[in-house]
């Protein structure tokens, strides 16, 4: 059973019509959202809470529990803070940039309704900077909100102030990363804090704040228009709700589509992306959530749900639903390597394993490609990523190495031919 | 109180220590890199990896995680050892093992901790990073491609220099740490990074290839280049002192010292004075000492006036003053007259350490970041991490932290600005510190103290009057009388028929014209050049001396080297002089010397703060007038030794007259 229209939250993904605001009234956003506002900031939270809305970033907090960290009681001089995370620059994802190019009030109406449930003073969207085009949208719709005065002073008419703000990022992928993000709109230098203390604690100038996902926030309204039950209603349990996958590589029609959590992976692949080129014979793995969890080989995902306990299950997980399908053409080590090499450049240099052990991951994983490598190199590079892995300030470091395992962990035997066929390492004359 | 489980040890720690505080109350080594007690944390090595439970199933960085009730911290498990094992083969993969010709050679971290807890061999075939070098001033000599990205001097350049000079550029292993613009470091405590970094990527430029440290003989010292007294251990090798370095003392200068403390110790080998001269028809001639004494015992009448340099120890003075009689003694070279009856009332009361709990403070004529910069760095801390308030009267300047300016007019000690006032209204621990700059005026010394006493500056336990010194001998030379009623003027005007000179090289000799003139001192500088007879005499790393700070705290400092060639140490010169003029000293040892000096003062025979009692003197307290400029102007050239230290004349041309210095090609 897959979603229907009626159910759809993002109406207008594709931009068959206008994203400004009229068009967008008419759709339903900004739909009496001060009546939204009415329901009160914890009824708000426990209607999150209840919708079972899990963070759409790729880690997969629940959202409603997030919110509830934040204090209670703010005063002026320590406001809470909303940032929102639009820095989205994970090799495979799209569907942030789709809602900000076609929806973004969607976006807007979410951030003044999230960011009253959390008592915050104003949103911060941070977008990634080479979303030129839809950095412009973002800004003339946040305009024409204030226009209405949908937001601003008295958002609404409910007698709530709040601001949205924008603010464009410089092009690193780690400013993705919460605290990173944080720094990063404080002026400084992008790299990741330390954990404790957490945003909810001090975050944005020392202040409160909560980082949520672009599609997390954009779905809140809906979620309070809709009731909680009605989200909860899609997906397996504890997976519930809607989501936007983003199908790329190798199907025959690739897209952004919302459907409803743990669809199965060959049901989202017929329906929408037009089925795999050349057929399911010639799938060869797939990257289920972005490039930073491990690849599942064909015979594991084809039937497996796409949610996150499902993909969890399969050492991978749901990421962003960014979906990487890939068929036998693809020269499966090399692509592994262009993500570390991915990585290697967009590591912030801050905590020395990832900073000395992307680079080193990436110089190995070249090697292996032509198979000019030892084979017990395979086993120090997995013992290298193993060192990377959870000895990081940020999650940057588990997600250079993840890829790697997964390649090691199912296709050992390709790298293996790859080296006895090159003939081991070449040796440099003496 | 969290009571903590460490390697089955169980330790109750301090609230809010961190995981690795607790190792290490629990006598665990926990490697590190990054962390340093002294500035914030930064967690950025991960060397300092322990297991950790409750907690998640990975190894956790120690230095940043509090210590909380019940936690478990294994130190020594299989995960432990392996995480300690990858990050430290991670941070040399990059490094390159240039250690035969590397400075930190001996005192490195990387070296010492990859041989505790390295992995034996290298599993990595690529090729290494190289780094190009950055400049960063005369101070700091940079090997980039050694560096580990630790960022200790970028934190420290922030949070204690107070300079953000130093940062770091680009992303992942491709981060470098650099200087501004890559211009000098403008932070008269430059040279502390270099101790502070862990690898060999900031070392001494002037120490650069000299000596290894297993080759150095270590001489606990103080430093007299200002009234901080930086507690210093000089490094010699052979008659030469090669370096100096900071002791750690948390009352003084925590573990800092300023560039001038770290490397004028070059001019110590510079322009020495090492044989007597007397001078024979308008030139200076050298003679053997008993010529030179012989010259002396020619102008004798029984008394003389002294006056004492900067830098002399108290055991010359107290041997001078012995000999010479004490109605005509001086130590304020350049002339400032104040009023010294009651000792506490010229003295830094609250304290080197105390000023960083006041959160209210008003500068009177005093640049103290060239003046005395360790006192500044705790203002800098008091005004950073507890946000106190810094007022101050006197030409503007930057001393690296806010500081709300009230002009130059001297009238708003009697009449407070509102800002201030109102500020002082409300503050708990308010301060005020007078510098040399404003004494020089007439009734600033009584107007400071009626400021002091209207604004309520004395509270229980907390006396917030201060008055700041530059010269290492100033408050041991107050304390042995080295002040004459009215200033140096006054004396020279009562015509002494001889002087002896201390190292005295500030005076302006042209009011001595009719004096016979005796310079006692190390150096051939302003003194010498004006003397009759100069008596070679040693240098503070020379002799074991007692200086008292600026906060009146006994300290002393031992003989590191020998004075060069025929010079001798000071208060050794006096006592044989004193046999020729027929008025034997009656101390034949310096530990005779010093019981004869204690039992004129008796504090100053017991190091630590020396209690003067507060007394406060009756003075006029009317004042007016402007703080025309600061005495110091030349923060690299303020005493004969540093003028005589090569690295302090091009600290000076480039620090502060802005001079480029080329680099000759290789």
């Amino acid at each position: 059973m897959s979603l229907q229209d009626k159910d759809r939250i993002f109406t207008n993904v594709h931009g068959f019509q206008p994203w400004n605001l009229k068009a967008a009234q008419k759709r339903g956003d900004w739909d009496k959202t001060a009546n939204l506002l009415k329901i009160g900031q914890d009824e708000i939270i426990e209607r999150i809470k209840a919708s079972g809305l899990r963070g759409r970033g790729g880690a997969g907090f629940p959202t409603g529990m997030k919110w509830s960290f934040m204090p209670k009681a703010p005063t002026p001089e320590r406001p809470n803070f909303l940032v929102i995370n639009a820095d989205e620059s994970e090799p495979g994802s799209c569907k942030d940039r789709e809602i900000i190019r076609h929806d973004p009030h969607k976006l807007i109406e979410g951030a003044l309704v999230a960011g009253f449930a959390m008592r915050a003073r104003a949103a911060y969207i941070y977008i990634r900077g080479e979303f030129i085009y839809e950095a412009k949208v973002l800004e003339a719709a946040v305009a024409e909100a204030y226009a209405a005065g949908l937001i601003g002073k008295n958002a609404c008419k409910s007698g709530y102030d709040f601001d949205v703000f924008v603010h464009r990022g410089a092009g690193a992928y780690i400013c993705g990363e919460e605290t990173a993000m944080i720094e990063s709109l404080e002026g400084k230098k992008g790299q990741p804090r330390l954990k404790p203390p957490f945003p909810a604690g001090a975050g944005l100038y020392g202040c409160p704040t909560t980082v949520n996902n672009v599609e997390s926030i954009s779905v809140a309204p809906t979620i309070l228009r809709r009731g909680p039950e009605w989200f909860a209603s899609f997906g397996n349990p504890n997976n519930a709700g809607t989501k936007l996958f983003q199908i790329s590589g190798h199907v025959n029609t690739p897209c952004v589509v919302e459907e409803a959590m743990s669809i199965p992976f060959r049901e989202l692949i017929e329906k929408h992306a037009g089925g795999i080129r050349g057929g399911w014979d010639n799938l060869l793995a797939v990257i289920p959530g972005g490039s930073s969890v491990p690849l599942v080989p064909a015979a594991q995902i084809m039937d497996a749900p796409m949610d996150f306990d499902g993909l969890k299950a399969l050492g991978s997980g749901l990421g962003t639903a960014a979906v990487i399908v890939m068929d036998k053409s693809t020269d499966i080590v090399r692509a592994i390597s262009r993500l570390s090499y991915f990585y290697k450049h967009e590591s912030c240099g801050q905590c020395t394993p990832c900073r000395e052990g992307t680079g080193w991951m990436w110089r190995v994983m070249e090697r292996l490609r032509e198979g000019n490598a030892d084979v017990s190199e395979i086993d120090t590079l997995f013992q290298v990523t193993k060192q990377v892995e959870g000895h990081t300030i940020c999650a940057l470091g588990d997600a250079a190495a993840w890829p790697i395992q997964g390649l090691i962990r199912h296709f050992r035997p390709e790298i293996e031919r790859r080296i006895a066929e090159h003939g081991g390492m070449l040796e440099a004359a003496e | 109180m969290p009571k903590v489980t460490v390697d089955g040890l169980e330790i109750e720690v301090p609230q809010g220590a961190t995981v690795l505080q607790a190792c290490e109350l629990a006598g665990k080594e926990i490697p590190r890199f990054c962390y340093h007690e002294r500035l914030s944390i930064a967690g950025n090595c991960r060397m300092c990896l322990v297991e950790v439970a409750p907690g998640p199933p990975k190894p956790q960085a120690s230095c940043a995680l509090p210590a909380t009730e019940g936690q478990i911290i294994k130190t020594d498990s299989e995960m432990v050892k392996k995480a300690r094992e990858g990050v430290m083969e991670f941070l040399l993969i990059n490094h390159p093992l240039d250690c035969p010709i590397c400075d930190q050679g001996g005192e490195c971290d990387l070296q010492d901790q990859s041989v505790a807890y390295g992995r034996g061999a290298s599993r990595y075939d690529e090729n290494k990073r190289a780094v190009t070098e950055k400049y960063m001033g005369p101070i700091v000599k940079t090997v980039m491609t050694r560096c580990i990205q630790c960022t200790r001097c970028v934190r420290f350049a922030e949070e204690v220099a107070g300079i953000e000079e130093i940062g770091a550029i680009y992303r992942g292993e491709n981060m470098q740490i650099t200087s501004y613009l890559e211009r000098a470091v403008t932070s008269e405590l430059s040279g502390n990074v270099v101790d502070l970094c862990p690898v060999g990527a900031l070392t001494s430029k002037p120490y650069a290839f000299n000596a290894r440290p297993w080759e150095l003989k270590k001489t606990p010292a103080i430093d007299v280049m200002d009234a901080v007294g930086t507690n210093i251990r000089l490094d010699s090798r052979g008659r030469a002192v090669l370096r100096a370095v900071p002791r750690i003392n948390e009352d003084v200068n925590e573990e800092w010292a300023n560039d001038k403390t770290r490397h004028a110790v070059d001019g110590l080998t510079h322009r020495r004075l090492d044989k007597p001269y007397v001078r024979k028809d308008g030139k200076l001639v050298a003679v053997s000492w008993q010529e030179a004494f012989e010259a002396i015992k020619a102008n004798w009448s029984g008394e003389a006036a002294v006056v004492a340099g900067d830098m002399v120890d108290c055991e010359t003075m107290f041997a001078a003053r012995e000999l010479a009689g004490n109605a005509m003694l001086e130590g304020r070279q350049t002339g400032l007259a104040y009023d010294t009856s009651s000792l506490s009332a010229v003295n830094f009361n609250t304290t080197i350490a105390g000023i960083e709990n006041a959160d209210v403070i008003l500068l009177v004529g005093s640049d103290l970041r060239r003046e005395a910069p360790l006192v500044n760095t705790r203002i800098q801390k008091a005004v950073r991490k507890k946000g106190a308030k810094v007022f101050a009267i006197g030409p503007e300047t930057d001393l690296t932290y806010k500081v709300e300016w009230l002009g130059d007019d001297l009238g708003a000690l009697s009449k407070a600005p509102k800002a201030l006032a109102d500020a002082l209204k409300t503050a708990e621990r308010p301060a005020i510190i007078v510098g040399g700059g404003a004494l020089r005026y007439e009734g600033v010394h009584g107007a400071a103290l009626a400021f002091a006493k209207k604004y309520k500056l004395f509270k229980d336990g907390w006396n917030g009057f201060n008055v700041l010194h530059f010269a290492a001998a100033r408050m041991g030379g107050l304390m042995l009388g080295y002040a004459f009623d009215g200033g140096i003027k006054t004396l020279a005007a009562k015509k002494p028929k001889l002087a002896f000179f201390l190292g005295a090289d500030e005076v302006d000799y042209s009011l001595f014209a009719k004096t016979f003139k005796v310079y006692v001192g190390h150096h051939g500088d302003n003194g010498a050049a004006n003397a009759d007879v100069v008596l070679p005499g040693a240098a503070y790393s020379e002799k074991s001396g007692t200086w008292v700070n600026l906060e009146g705290r006994v300290q002393r400092g031992e003989r590191a080297v020998f004075p060069p060639g025929d010079a001798r140490e000071d208060w050794a010169i006096f006592r044989a002089l004193s046999d020729v003029l027929g008025k034997r000293l009656p101390f034949d040892s310096l530990d005779e010397l010093r019981a004869a000096m204690t039992k004129v003062v008796s504090s100053l025979g017991q190091e630590g703060l020396a209690d003067y009692g507060w007394a406060e003197p009756k003075l006029d307290a009317k004042v007016s007038g402007k703080i025309a400029d600061y005495p110091i102007k030349d923060f690299y050239l303020t005493n004969s030794i540093c003028r005589a230290s090569p690295t302090m004349q091009r600290c000076s041309s480039e620090l502060v007259h802005g001079q480029q210095w080329l680099e000759a090609a290789e």
